[in-house]
């Protein structure tokens, strides 16, 4: 008999009842919830005269709409009044059914997918659902973790459960070890590059392979964000010790004897040897470069030392047409080199690359350089109030001001620009970010998504640079 | 939910594949804390030729003459024919408010994203995924007959052309049965409350730090 995949298990796991039309309810262990996705959600709650199902299984925090400055004065400190009364609106709703939530002003807000794992409130074979598509991030743990829209909000609200259908099961294997400079970024760029961004559609997608067991959860966490990003709900690695490490000691993390409990049953989080995937898809990661995408969906990507595409050398008809209307949206000519794109800003953060492992790439780079003349801005966004505080302890705060970088306070921030922090038309931003949508981070700019060490490489230059040229 | 049985309207045909739910409803208007309004922002970027904001009249803003949406035979358009990926993006379900609010009932195209094809449903909005064939033959039958018309049938799983031809299509048979009914689906899966408890009973047993409480 076949063994079972990771996605197995924890659909296994979690199945409360299969019913016979092919649906199921899934149980849900963690929501996470953010002040855009759920006032409507509760809202229904108290329409219906309905009451959360288990309150003490959500945990939320504002992050889309909060400025990245003057945070010392809260609420007040935004300026937007229409944003305003979405975080007030979450506040209100969490204090009305009793529900945890760091505020504006506590310093454990954050990302909602930075803090989860940061506090341990993300452990494990849970199941995870959060109304945002990158709750993909979660599985970086061996999580079932799925974004979800409004209504199942509400839904994982009053019944604690999710209504699915099984997806199918895609492996996708880095194999062999990546090069300097390379980091979990650049691969998933490179993933979504071969895949495409619906190539994930409708499955569950494992990221193995030894590349992806040599990341640290940081880098994992990078990968599993962009699932979405391949057209995938569920993005997963499977647990190992690098997993428990990270765990360990968190302030939600089971202790004593739950501790070895829960370490022997995550133990048995990986897929079986003899496990069937529908779809495997296998990538030399030694072979993977410094990605920049140059278009307006993440799988328009290019090596660094790559150049735009010529529309005239692409057959599909379609795709042609794709590509002709993302270059004109982007300013860019067929066959520039990737090295040619002038930039005008540069954004370090979101839930795709704001932890301290991120930062502290960035700083490696542009330590002891300054930012390009040419530059407008460039600002770092940390992902939590921890982040910063940890960043702050290492002394990076003061190598991205001596270079010329802005050092914000956490959140979204110009990933999606629903805060003050956006580009202006026409603007290109080297942007360590997950989509790249026309307008995603101001109407009319031009996103470009790359590593943290290839936009602090592209703060110091003023355009692209094969970051592994800067380190010693 | 308004249940969803049969519909005939005005099919527009937005050629462009993986249409993002950024371009169906950009970030400035999720900022509303209500489901209904969202209508005049559906497809902003595309639509008006300025940059839109919360709360402004858009009836005032500059159009886009090239944007299929506000050409004149397409005015009234209830079913929006798409191509591949539509919906690719973020999990908000503004995006199927925008469209319903603007009076779309059916999408159809040869792929949908998960998480919007799963939005579409609680709103009564009607998903429907055919043969990338079939699509062609629609956006040219669509594109050269002004006024031309759909009928979609959810019960007989079937949209019919104006020659009466008929394509079948699927859908996963719990959606259907809830849209066909205008179910709340929360209602639904309470009717499962006792096995839902039971399920936390015994999963509380073998992995009880599930269970520990957050608000400590």
């Amino acid at each position: 008999m076949a063994g079972k995949t990771l996605y197995d298990k924890l659909w296994d796991d979690h199945l409360v009842k299969q019913r016979d039309d092919g649906s199921a309810l899934i149980y849900i262990d963690r929501q996470l919830l953010h002040e855009v996705t759920s006032p409507q959600a509760f809202e229904g709650l108290r329409l219906a005269g309905r009451k959360p199902w288990r309150i003490d299984a959500n945990l939320a925090t504002p992050d889309h709409n909060v400025p990245t400055t003057d945070r010392d004065k809260g609420i007040d400190g935004i300026v937007d009044p229409v944003s305003r009364t979405q975080v007030e609106t979450l506040d209100k709703n969490c204090d009305e059914f009793g529900i945890l939530e760091f505020k504006i002003k506590d310093q454990r807000q954050g990302i909602v997918h930075v803090i989860g794992p940061e506090q341990g409130a993300t452990l494990p074979g849970m199941s995870i659902v959060c109304g945002d598509s990158h709750t993909s991030t979660h599985g970086a743990f061996g999580c079932l973790a799925h974004g979800i829209g409004t209504s199942e909000v509400e839904h994982v609200l009053a019944t604690q459960c999710l209504v699915q259908k099984k997806m199918k099961n895609m492996l996708v294997k880095v194999n062999g070890k990546l090069g300097r400079g390379v980091t979990g970024k650049d691969v998933v760029l490179a993933i979504i590059g071969k895949i495409g961004t619906a190539g994930g559609t409708g499955y569950a997608i494992e990221f193995g392979g030894e590349a992806i067991r040599g990341l640290s959860m940081e880098g994992r966490m990078t990968i599993c964000n962009m699932a979405i990003e391949a057209g995938a709900r569920v993005g997963m690695v499977a647990v190992d010790d690098t997993t428990i490490e990270y765990v360990k000691g968190r302030p939600f993390s089971p202790i004593g004897e739950q501790w070895d409990t829960a370490v022997a049953y995550w133990r048995t989080l990986h897929s079986d040897d003899n496990a069937v995937f529908d779809k495997v898809v296998e990538l030399d990661g030694a072979a993977i470069k410094p990605q920049v995408s140059w278009g307006t969906s993440p799988e328009m990507v290019a090596d660094v030392d790559g150049q735009v595409p010529d529309p005239a050398k692409e057959e599909d008809p379609i795709r042609r047409e794709g590509i002709v209307r993302a270059l004109k949206y982007m300013g860019l000519q067929p066959n520039q080199a990737i090295t040619d794109i002038q930039l005008d800003r540069v954004f370090i953060g979101s839930c795709t690359n704001s932890r301290i492992e991120d930062l502290r790439e960035a700083a490696a780079v542009v330590k002891g350089r300054k930012v390009a003349a040419s530059l407008k801005q460039a600002m770092v966004v940390p992902g939590s109030g921890l982040v910063k505080a940890q960043a702050e302890q290492e002394g990076l705060d003061k190598i991205f001001i001596e270079a010329g970088l802005e050092w914000r306070d956490p959140g979204c921030s110009m990933c999606l620009a629903m805060n003050a922090d956006k580009l202006g038309q026409g603007e290109h931003c080297a942007s360590t970010s997950n989509r790249n949508f026309e307008g995603r981070q101001g109407f009319g700019g031009r996103t470009h998504l790359v590593s943290p060490a290839m936009a602090a490489a592209a703060a110091v230059t003023g355009h692209f640079v094969d970051v592994r040229e800067l380190l010693n | 939910m308004r249940a969803f049985t049969q519909h005939q309207g005005i099919v527009a045909p937005m050629d462009r594949s993986n249409v993002d739910t950024d371009m169906i409803i950009p970030k400035q208007f999720l900022k509303s804390i209500k489901r209904t309004g969202f209508g005049p922002n559906l497809f902003d970027e595309l639509r008006y030729l300025d940059e839109g904001k919360p709360d402004q009249d858009s009836s005032q803003r500059p159009l886009n003459p090239d944007f299929v949406l506000n050409q004149a035979r397409y005015k009234d358009a209830s079913v929006l024919l798409a191509r591949a990926n539509f919906g690719c993006g973020s999990s908000r379900e503004h995006a199927p408010w925008a469209l319903e609010d603007y009076g779309f009932r059916v999408i159809i195209a040869p792929s949908f994203a998960d998480i919007f094809y799963n939005n579409c449903f609680k709103n009564g909005l009607l998903p429907i995924v055919l043969e990338e064939e079939q699509v062609d033959r629609l956006f040219r039958e669509a594109e050269a007959t002004e006024g031309y018309q759909l009928t979609v049938d959810l019960e007989a799983q079937t949209v019919t052309t104006p020659s009466g031809e008929s394509f079948s299509f699927e859908v996963d048979n719990f959606r259907r049965h809830c849209l066909l009914n205008g179910l709340d689906d929360i209602g639904v899966t309470l009717e499962d409350a006792e096995q839902i408890r039971a399920y936390e009973d015994a999963r509380r047993k073998t992995a009880p730090w599930l269970f520990n409480s957050v608000n400590q």
